[in-house]
């Protein structure tokens, strides 16, 4: 048997069955992870629920862009929830990478003959994918809770989502790469998630909180994760907020340029160190 | 002049301060079983990430028929198979799903792939396993399943680390047999990592690799010739230049 004749299997044919191949394998994951999806659904469906509610008499929302209205404290909470699903599920994706660093599946993917930006691209786009299931899922059981947003707004909502997906997933990519060990990154993820929730308009206006903690301000105000809220926030009543979908684009690109480097078989992090099963 | 399945040529690499290879240069004849020999800690697997590029090395090049795996890495990688070490099966697939995934990463549509799919699995007798989870397959099995999933694309060269570690002596005897077969049958080059000596035949090619270095590599009479010895276990020890009861040398011989 001779190699030398065959051709390279690079078309794009190929690459279409290579993305759909990993976005399929994803799938098939998540929903055998039962858990996983009722958990992912049940995290803000708690803090709209509870949280939110409990709230609703203490915090009004006067009328900032883009509500014409008062809002419900339900309503104005909602976009940062599906922020918050998306940042759990981008990083989740990653711990499961590290994992599958771990177990030797990762190593499975990185030898398929196709470039290694667009395995990890795909492996990336495979995680906002599910990451949008959860969030269509949250709206529409939130729906039922009075937070309606236009129909149009529904629609409006799909690309900001692929583009803060690719953001929180690129940010947990890049988290992966830094860590060796299962352990390790789990504890990293609660340092993560809450300091970027919380210091962020997701549960209370910039204003508000400017006027309570400027310093506080200034921290949500190079907080990634208030842009994320707020193109989330205008997309969902159908209107484009440039600023912010601009910060979280330009974030996204920095966070997947930063770990297709650290996942560069010649310089990057990995290559450097190995990973404990390729040490012999 | 038949190109060679793999030539790897002054290759060094190192993790920080440690040296894992050190201008390694060998090379795998098409359709030929090449043992490589080492103990735990040679560089089989540093070398085995190596050839398939989950990194660079520091230094040197690594060609797969011919195509370098930097350069030409969709070419090469393309004509590899790979069965690592650790087990890099997915519990939550099924095998069939297993072998479908497997083969969209090397671009195999559905419907080719599920023919090659049910080739492959009646090759290693798994054909009554196919829509059972990974995780309910025995030991034997998933090595089994791991090597007809690296055949699923028909690479012309197939890379074993140690694959018979933590298998019984019938499954690693059938193991072995089976592999064997794909040189013999279908022509495919093997190149099968080891530090068990009676894994190793006299028809066959043997590199042996110690503490990142190449010490002999050619026909396995050859090898026994230039280390001097009569078998292959005190050819190994003479050539690590360990004495026969130490702890590396009982190692190899077991």
């Amino acid at each position: 048997m001779s190699g030398r004749g065959r051709t390279s299997p690079l078309s794009p044919g190929g690459y279409a069955t290579c993305f759909a191949g990993i976005v399929w394998r994803e799938a098939l994951r998540f929903f055998s992870q039962r858990g996983r999806f009722l958990s992912a659904l049940v995290r803000p469906l708690v803090w709209l629920f509870i949280f939110a509610a409990g709230f609703r008499s203490v915090l009004g929302v006067s009328i900032i862009p883009p509500y014409e209205t008062y809002v419900l404290y339900e309503v104005y909470v909602t976009p940062g929830l599906v922020a918050m699903i998306q940042l759990f599920n981008g990083l989740q994706s990653s711990l499961s990478m590290v994992y599958d660093r771990e177990v030797g599946a990762m190593r499975i993917l990185l030898v398929s003959p196709y470039p290694r930006w667009f395995l990890l691209s795909a492996k990336l786009l495979a995680g906002v994918f599910t990451s949008i299931l959860q969030v269509y899922a949250f709206l529409l059981v939130a729906y039922f809770w009075e937070v309606e947003a236009p129909v149009m707004g529904y629609l409006t909502l799909l690309p900001v989502l692929v583009v803060t997906g690719l953001m929180f997933g690129a940010m947990g990519l890049l988290l992966s790469s830094l860590f060796r060990q299962l352990e390790n990154f789990a504890s990293v993820m609660n340092f993560v998630i809450f300091p970027m929730f919380f210091a962020s308009s997701a549960l209370y206006p910039l204003w508000r909180i400017q006027e309570a903690s400027p310093l506080l301000y200034e921290i949500c105000r190079f907080n990634p994760f208030t842009y994320a809220v707020e193109a989330i926030r205008f997309a969902l009543y159908a209107r484009f907020d440039g600023t912010s979908l601009a910060v979280v684009t330009g974030v996204a690109v920095a966070f997947l340029i930063l770990s297709l480097f650290a996942y560069n078989p010649s310089k990057g992090l990995i290559a450097r160190r190995g990973t404990p099963a390729m040490a012999d | 002049m038949t190109q060679p399945a793999l030539r790897i040529d002054g290759v060094s690499h190192s993790f920080g301060a440690r040296t894992a290879l050190d201008h390694v240069s060998l090379t795998v004849p098409a359709g030929s079983f090449t043992a490589l020999l080492g103990l735990n800690g040679a560089g089989k697997t540093t070398l085995f990430s190596l050839v398939t590029r989950l990194y660079d090395s520091s230094s040197g090049t690594i060609e797969v028929f011919g195509f370098d795996v930097r350069r030409d890495s969709p070419e090469a990688l393309s004509r590899l198979g790979i069965v690592f070490q650790a087990r890099t099966l997915d519990l939550d697939l099924s095998v069939r799903q297993s072998l479908l995934y497997h083969a969209a990463l090397h671009g195999i549509g559905r419907s080719r792939a599920s023919a090659r799919a049910a080739r492959v699995l009646e090759k290693f007798a798994l054909s009554d396993r196919i829509d059972e989870k990974v995780r309910n397959l025995s030991g034997g099995q998933m090595r089994r399943l791991e090597i007809a999933r690296a055949l699923i694309h028909d690479p012309a060269l197939l890379l074993l680390d140690e694959p018979t570690v933590g298998l019984d002596v019938e499954a690693r005897q059938g193991l072995i047999l089976e592999v064997r077969r794909l040189v013999a049958e279908e022509g495919r080059g093997i190149l099968w990592a080891t530090h068990l000596l009676d894994e190793i035949e006299m028809s066959d090619r043997l590199v042996v690799l110690h503490k990142g270095r190449v010490l002999a590599q050619g026909p396995v009479q050859e090898v026994l010739d230039q280390a001097g010895g009569t078998d292959l276990q005190t050819a190994f020890l003479k050539l690590v230049n360990a004495p026969g009861k130490t702890a590396a040398g009982r190692e190899a011989a077991e």
